[in-house]
């Protein structure tokens, strides 16, 4: 049968969302570094207000180059539209504000990135919601952590910083069985990688700071809707009255009648945004624009260096482990196969076969691999979780979230990988003589 | 909005509004395989400027009960059963593709109960290729994607959505994708099968305005000639650069035509 034409992802990495500007010609999509938007007349603004008419108000709610990203994002993970944000904790309170409330909950990987650690476990719970930290391996324990009160499964599709992968499909049914969403992280993989709604996933959110800005120079977040969770489908109904009964806030609007596939985003937009306020400035849209224009280009690149650099590693006596999916040591390399199978990504971790202080020595020896708190810039960057990203973690937390005192996690950038092979090089040199 | 129409559970969006009987109403109807929703800016309009609204969700799909009906004449008995389990007397019809046929039919077999007749992105006949009707009978994902396909103009096949932050098509192909097995394919024959278009049109004694993409491939403009040719008072806006998907690709062009009109 013939099948219909699809725009492919480069192209739309490229276009998705933009077009030549119609006042000025401008091929770039411009920077609308304005804060607010002129009304026709009073009858228009009225309309604007209330939902009547689609436009721009005041760039906290939206504005036209913030606009062009989110439907970039969208086209580029199969989404139905998105909301750019200040940051991608931005992005996950967005989500999880939208969802819940005072009483409610929340099952969790427990391999997850430090900073939303931080939020689910010590912040939220001030504000009543409790999240439940689980083995992201384990499917009983994701269904045992599940309770009457629980809205929403999350995780990341590569665990922060084991690279656990997160078995999508399996997740994504469990979480509709019980009818509730499973939000995944995306940061690390990004759509060229991995596209978890096509894995079943409801929400996608990235750190817009990493892979699809691509350059270190901006702080942003992207929350995707797929568009396909029922949030008043049989199993979820009475869950989600967030979205399904009528919000004062609104004129009464019950936002999953109002859309039938975008309520969600809806609600997150005439709520989140507008009273918590995470909205991302045009400049870093713009900024993220461009980075996302070579997106394919820059991860097949990542993925192909930090392959180099992974098997330098492995084959290194310094080395104690390497935690790469790739590898077939790792626990879930047959999983990576299938989910990831244009690589997995170019931020890992590794043990050093040495003390504390040779690890130290190694970062101290590095010149091409910065030693920063960032990853998913087009330079090599190294860190040292346990003093840096998961800090506040106990010595016991740090242990179920697979984080050893010695791990060195890498975050592989575009240089040429023998340049970056002899930095590690001399680097592993230097810390066997400390 | 729900009530019961021919038996069936009902949901018509009506601006999270009650009916008052002081109000003209309007009824929006959708196309095939689609719901209230692709209505959500215009009807929500009207909704806040003294009309009531009813946009309906047809017989098996969206939020009503029920299965499909098996012809555009059915369809339009059943806006005319609508307006008699509401209670509403008279109304305004605004109906897009499938719906705009509904919508006619509706008032040329109920005359006496509608006042304005709005056809938007309409054709008479409405033929449906054997390729698109293939894939719906199978429930196939492809019949999604090639409506969806066929549905934009060139241009909003990249984005450019009025709405911030939407990805038209892709919002367009998760709502063809939540249609009940079956149901897509039942609009679909229902459209093919529809033959009577110009006799109704001739038949019709309320004012008519045509609504029409001026890039519309799934009902091309050319197609409604005949139809509105028929009509006795008739008036034809077309909107440049826009698809068959007129609500999304041009909201407020579509809403500033009916607004001059209703």
């Amino acid at each position: 049968m013939t099948k219909p034409k699809t725009t492919h992802f480069d192209t739309l990495s490229l276009h998705a969302g933009a077009r030549p500007d119609p006042e000025t010609g401008a091929r770039a999509t411009p920077i609308y570094q304005s804060a607010s938007f002129v009304f026709p007349d009073s009858d228009h603004a009225a309309a604007l207000f209330n939902m009547e008419r689609a436009g721009h108000v005041y760039s906290r709610i939206s504005n036209p180059t913030c606009a062009v990203l989110e439907e970039r994002i969208a086209a580029l993970e199969g989404g139905v539209g998105s909301i750019a944000t200040a940051s991608g904790q931005a992005a996950l309170h967005l989500a999880i504000v939208t969802l819940l409330g005072a009483g409610e909950h929340i099952v969790a990987s427990r391999a997850l990135y430090g900073g939303s650690h931080n939020l689910l476990d010590f912040t939220l719970p001030r504000f009543g919601v409790t999240t439940t930290f689980v083995d992201p391996r384990d499917l009983d324990a994701w269904r045992a952590a599940i309770r009457p009160e629980t809205r929403l499964l999350f995780g990341e599709t590569l665990g922060n910083p084991g690279l656990d992968v997160l078995d999508i499909p399996r997740v994504a049914d469990l979480a509709h069985d019980h009818g509730l969403p499973l939000l995944v992280d995306s940061t690390f993989t990004t759509p060229w990688l991995l596209q978890p709604l096509a894995h079943g996933a409801d929400l996608v959110f990235h750190s817009a700071t990493k892979f699809l800005s691509g350059h270190g120079v901006v702080i942003g977040g992207l929350l995707v809707d797929s568009g396909q969770f029922g949030w008043d489908g049989p199993k979820a109904r009475g869950k989600f009255p967030t979205l399904t009964e009528p919000y004062a806030g609104f004129h009464n609007m019950v936002f999953s009648e109002e859309s039938t596939t975008a309520g969600f985003l809806l609600r997150a937009r005439r709520e989140g945004i507008r009273d918590f306020g995470a909205c991302m400035a045009p400049f870093t849209a713009f900024q993220i624009l461009q980075g996302i224009e070579t997106l394919p280009l820059r991860m097949a690149r990542h993925v192909e260096n930090a392959r180099r650099v992974v098997a330098f590693l492995a084959a290194h006596p310094m080395v104690e482990s390497v935690g790469y999916p790739e590898l077939p040591d790792h626990p879930d390399h047959a999983l990576a196969s299938k989910l990831l199978p244009k690589g997995c990504g170019a931020v890992f971790s590794f043990n050093l076969n040495g003390s504390r202080t040779q690890g130290r020595t190694f970062v101290e020896a590095l010149k091409l691999f910065s030693h920063l708190a960032n990853v998913g810039d087009a330079k090599s960057l190294v860190i040292h979780p346990a003093s840096t990203t998961h800090f506040r973690m106990t010595a016991e937390d740090l242990s179920r979230a697979g984080i050893t005192e010695g791990m060195i996690r890498l975050s592989v950038g575009l240089e040429n990988p023998d340049d970056l092979i002899e930095d590690l090089s001399r680097a592993l040199h230097a810390a066997g003589k400390a | 909005m729900r009530t019961v129409v021919a038996g069936h559970d009902t949901y018509a969006y009506t601006g999270s509004r009650a009916v008052d009987p002081g109000l003209p109403t309007v009824v929006f109807v959708h196309g095939a395989g689609n719901d209230h929703s692709v209505w959500a800016l215009q009807s929500r309009y009207f909704a806040y400027h003294g009309f009531n609204v009813l946009a309906v969700d047809l017989p098996g799909h969206g939020r009503s009960g029920g299965t499909p009906l098996s012809s555009v004449e059915a369809i339009g008995d059943w806006i005319g059963a609508l307006l008699g389990a509401t209670g509403i007397a008279k109304a305004a019809l605004v109906g897009h593709s499938m719906g705009s046929l509904a919508a006619l039919e509706c008032a040329a077999r109920h005359r006496d109960r509608v006042t304005k007749l709005a056809l938007v992105g309409t054709a008479a006949p409405m033929p449906v290729s054997e390729l698109l009707l293939d894939a719906a009978r199978r429930n196939d994902h492809v019949a999604c994607e090639l409506i969806t396909g066929w549905s934009y103009s060139a241009g909003k096949q990249i984005g450019g959505s009025q709405v911030p932050g939407l990805w038209l098509t892709g919002n367009a192909l998760r709502l063809l994708e939540r249609n009940r097995p079956g149901t897509l394919y039942a609009d679909l024959v229902a459209c093919n099968e529809y033959g009577t278009g110009d006799a109704s049109a001739a038949k019709v004694r309320c004012p008519v305005l045509a609504i029409l993409g001026a890039r519309d491939l799934m009902a091309p403009a050319k197609s409604a000639r005949a139809l509105i040719a028929a009509v006795a008072d008739a008036k034809v806006v077309t909107i440049p650069d826009c698809g068959h998907a007129l609500m999304a690709e041009e909201p407020d062009a579509v809403l500033d035509a009916l607004r001059a009109f209703l």
